[in-house]
């Protein structure tokens, strides 16, 4: 009992249970977040053993006493011997050769240019607005019709790699790295104005800036194959199926 | 300006300020004549070693955290006198006029950083100058008039303390503070519609870049969010740095006189701090809200592009704040009797502090291997991934303030004992107002994710803000009522303070002056390759946006050069403080042993 009030148990059970709790989330995470999340709870340890003078005295007091008690020399001389030792085996493991790709940090969503030239015509993404999308209100049965256009189009062309349900799990999704948009996710499309969408589509992986490392998005560039009027109803086609609306500022 | 050249880039922080050393008045005449010159002159022209963009980064930076110390300190100093005016406290005025002297100190260093900044953007950016001097003629010419106002108020404030000590003298000495208050205000609004006109410009004509409406330019998309961010801003730092000070001179204290009366001081500071703090996330949604409607594109570039990360940092450099902060105020029950009842409660407080922390500054856009990638089967990772939108932040941050506001009444009921008849049913109203608004804001963060990102900003994100606020004020009127005719179990032992909460104080002032520093440089960056944004180009050779790194070493190399002078300034005012007579205990100082917490 006295044990488990000692505050230097108490946290080294919370840290250890912590780090069970993290490796044990599937699918895993990345070691960066690991990393950073174990870092934040031991600050949070730090602040909650600091915080009343009779907690951090709970948390020095087997600390001073492994320090100068005798009967605790072979302890002693164990952890003295274990920190280095551990310090010098993480180093070298850290430097052991790996087939892996150093770690990147790729920007999913790059900022758009604020003007694209598309098919010899310049589009201003800042005031661009899907034309279609007028009808919703307006013209339900022409509105209906973009959209099935839009399906049309995306059945056709995008669905090999954006999948049936828009879940970015097509027939040849698991033959790219990154994977497709998954366009069910509440982190991709609702995020995003109808134009950049249009920009992505229109100009595909090879049109992204450099902080999206070109090159690593198989997406291919959709001008010249669709006019300006099918990317709109794919577009809208991609929010009406979704039921994700699109980020406006109306 | 017949057609808008292609210019610079690289300013990182806005020429605004640069006006205070107009103040001097001996600048106007040098920029008239250097106007006139740059029409036929250089675009740029080039510093030696660190660059053009370097030094007028380091100049505006500097500049501008003395700028918001100086203008901050006061809105608080003139509310402190108010209340020892009204309390009869002479305490509240020693400490009102201590604030107010560190402000005459920096003023100073303001202006002459002010006239550094300003030389180097004249001579290092001339085409720039010219063209912002064009839009803003007549704001140039108010501008030096007020910072010549808000001088002579400073002065006349801090020096006439003694002379009008009491009755209608020291109304006319508070009106004195308000106007003050005024008068910087003015400055401040009028330097930020310069600074948000190159971020986000508004009343140009579109295709010739011509002046079409100065009130237009001045109220453009930021101006507004821009003015209330800072001037909530200013307070915080002002708060923070006080706080410091009084750290510095707690550690430095000879006497337990000294001790009790800085230890309180830093306690004042903090507090002005801390809550002035809690209303900093508020502002910037609301000037985020609108960079995103001026321009998605800046709006992403910040948020979700090469910027994206700096919000990360910004993230965990806030958090420090957080813990800095109910750290302080935890290790504060420490020195109160009957403090050691609400010590339990610091764990679960300070769980939602770190489990917010984790959410907040869980990244969108994750560092991952190929491997990791493939194995998470996408670059969203299927659980944590869903902590990387504004949604699950927001419901973070509310909660964290909510969290520190539970940990204040605590503090301030630390030594006092209910003897109101209703105290249970009171006790359970309290209960009850934090428990609702907790569940509401969990409520609104879960369902933010399946609305329309226009209701998530506009409607759930206020709804939020506005239940934490009601929950903060709701409670702490109860607990007005409910502790109005308490019983004291014991008193407040100014002075018994651990010296680790002492170096709270100093490092929420370090973190502090660096995040604004971190900001300045991402509002600046913003404009990527624009002095003001897709009007006039930066064609400077330092038109590249530098490496995250490259900019924190610069923001850095600002905050040791701010708390470098700052501290110069404090040991001034030990040199003029050796010489004065050392106050007598119990007529100003605050009594080692003394009820009072607030």
């Amino acid at each position: 009992m006295r044990l488990i009030r000692n505050a230097l148990v108490q946290c080294l059970a919370v840290l250890l249970l912590a780090l069970a709790v993290l490796l044990a989330v599937r699918p895993p995470i990345p070691a960066s977040l690991l990393t950073f999340y174990l870092a934040v709870i031991g600050v949070g340890l730090g602040v909650y053993i600091t915080a009343t003078t009779e907690r951090m005295e709970s948390f020095w007091r087997p600390l001073h006493a492994l320090l100068i008690l005798d009967r605790l020399r072979p302890a002693r001389w164990g952890v003295l011997l274990a920190l280095p030792v551990l310090a010098a085996g993480q180093t070298a493991w850290s430097l052991l050769p790996t087939r892996q790709a150093p770690a990147t940090l790729r920007v999913i969503h790059p900022a758009p240019p604020t003007q694209i030239r598309f098919e010899g015509r310049s589009i201003n993404l800042r005031e661009a607005r899907n034309p279609l999308r007028a009808a919703k209100a307006s013209e339900p049965r022409a509105f209906a019709a973009h959209v099935e256009t839009g399906r049309r189009v995306y059945y056709q062309n995008c669905f090999q790699c954006h999948g049936d349900n828009l879940a970015g799990d097509g027939p040849f999704a698991h033959a790219f790295n990154p994977r497709p948009a998954n366009f069910q996710d509440l982190g991709t499309i609702a995020q995003l104005q109808e134009s950049y969408l249009f920009w992505r589509i229109a100009k595909g992986g090879p049109g992204l800036p450099p902080e999206s490392a070109p090159g690593r998005s198989a997406m291919p560039r959709w001008e010249g194959r669709l006019s300006e009027e099918e990317i709109w109803a794919v577009i809208l086609f991609l929010y009406e199926m979704t039921g994700h609306p699109p980020r406006t500022w109306d | 300006m017949a057609k808008p050249c292609r210019n610079a880039h690289g300013l990182w922080l806005s020429p605004a300020t640069g006006g205070w050393a107009l103040a001097a008045g001996s600048l106007l005449p040098a920029l008239s004549v250097l106007a006139a010159e740059v029409a036929a002159g250089p675009a740029y022209r080039a510093f030696p070693w660190i660059g053009s963009r370097v030094a007028v980064w380091i100049a505006a930076e500097v500049h501008l955290m003395f700028a918001a110390f100086v203008l901050g300190v006061p809105l608080f100093a003139v509310i402190v006198e108010l209340g020892g005016m009204l309390t009869r406290e002479a305490r509240y005025d020693r400490l009102a006029k201590e604030f107010s002297k560190l402000v005459t100190l920096a003023t100073s260093i303001t202006a002459i950083w002010g006239g550094i900044l300003l030389f180097l953007l004249v001579t290092l950016y001339p085409r720039f100058w010219n063209y912002l001097a064009g839009v803003f003629l007549p704001t140039l010419w108010v501008y030096p008039l007020l910072f010549l106002l808000e001088l002579i108020s400073i002065y006349l404030y801090y020096y006439s303390w003694d002379r009008l000590p009491g009755g209608a003298g020291k109304w006319l000495h508070v009106g004195l503070g308000v106007w003050l208050n005024g008068v910087g205000t003015a400055l401040l609004v009028l330097a930020n519609a310069w600074a948000t006109f190159m971020m986000t410009p508004g009343g140009l004509n579109p295709a010739t870049g011509e002046l079409v409406s100065l009130w237009a330019a001045v109220s453009n998309y930021a101006w507004m969010p821009i003015n209330i961010h800072r001037l909530v801003a200013n307070v915080t730092f002002g708060g923070a740095i006080a706080a410091a000070y009084a750290a510095f001179k707690f550690m430095a204290a000879r006497s337990a006189e000294e001790r009790a009366h800085y230890d309180w001081m830093g306690y004042v500071g903090m507090m002005i701090a801390m809550w002035s703090f809690l209303g900093l996330p508020f502002a910037g949604y609301w000037l985020m809200r609108e960079i995103y409607a001026y321009d998605q594109t800046m709006g992403i570039t910040m948020m979700g592009g090469f910027l994206s990360w700096v919000w990360i940092i910004q993230a965990v450099v806030i958090s420090v704040l957080f813990l800095g902060l109910n750290y302080y105020m935890w290790c504060g029950l420490e020195r109160i009797a009957g403090g050691e009842r609400y010590q339990p409660f610091i764990k679960y407080l300070l769980a939602v502090l770190v489990l917010g922390v984790l959410v907040w500054a869980t990244p969108h856009s994750l560092v991952v291997t190929p491997e990791e990638v493939a194995r998470m089967g996408g670059t969203h990772h299927k659980v944590f991934g869903v902590l990387g939108v504004m949604s699950a932040k927001m419901t973070a941050v509310n909660l964290m303030i909510l969290a520190s506001a539970i940990g204040f009444l605590f503090y301030r009921r630390a030594n006092k004992i209910a003897t109101h008849s209703r105290a249970r049913l009171l006790g359970a109203l309290q209960v009850a107002t934090f428990g609702g608004a907790i569940v509401f804001i969990v409520y609104l963060g879960i369902d933010g994710y399946f609305v329309p990102p226009i209701v998530r900003v506009e409607q759930y994100s206020v709804w939020q803000v506005l239940a934490v606020l009601a929950a903060i004020v709701v409670t702490a009127a109860i607990d007005l009522v409910l502790f109005r005719h308490c019983r004291f179990i014991g008193p407040i032992h100014w002075g018994r303070m651990a010296p680790r909460s002492q170096y709270a104080l100093v490092l929420v002032a370090v973190t502090f002056t660096w995040l604004m520093g971190l900001m300045g440089y991402v509002r600046s960056a913003s404009r990527q390759h624009w002095h003001v944004d897709k009007i006039l180009e930066d064609t400077s050779p330092d038109a590249f946006s530098p490496t995250l790194g490259f900019a924190a070493n610069i923001v850095s190399l600002c905050t040791a050069l701010f708390l470098g002078l700052v501290l110069l300034i404090f040991w001034i005012n030990s040199l003029t403080e050796a010489r004065a007579a050392r106050p007598t205990a119990g007529a100003a100082a605050v009594p080692p042993g003394s009820a009072a917490a607030d």
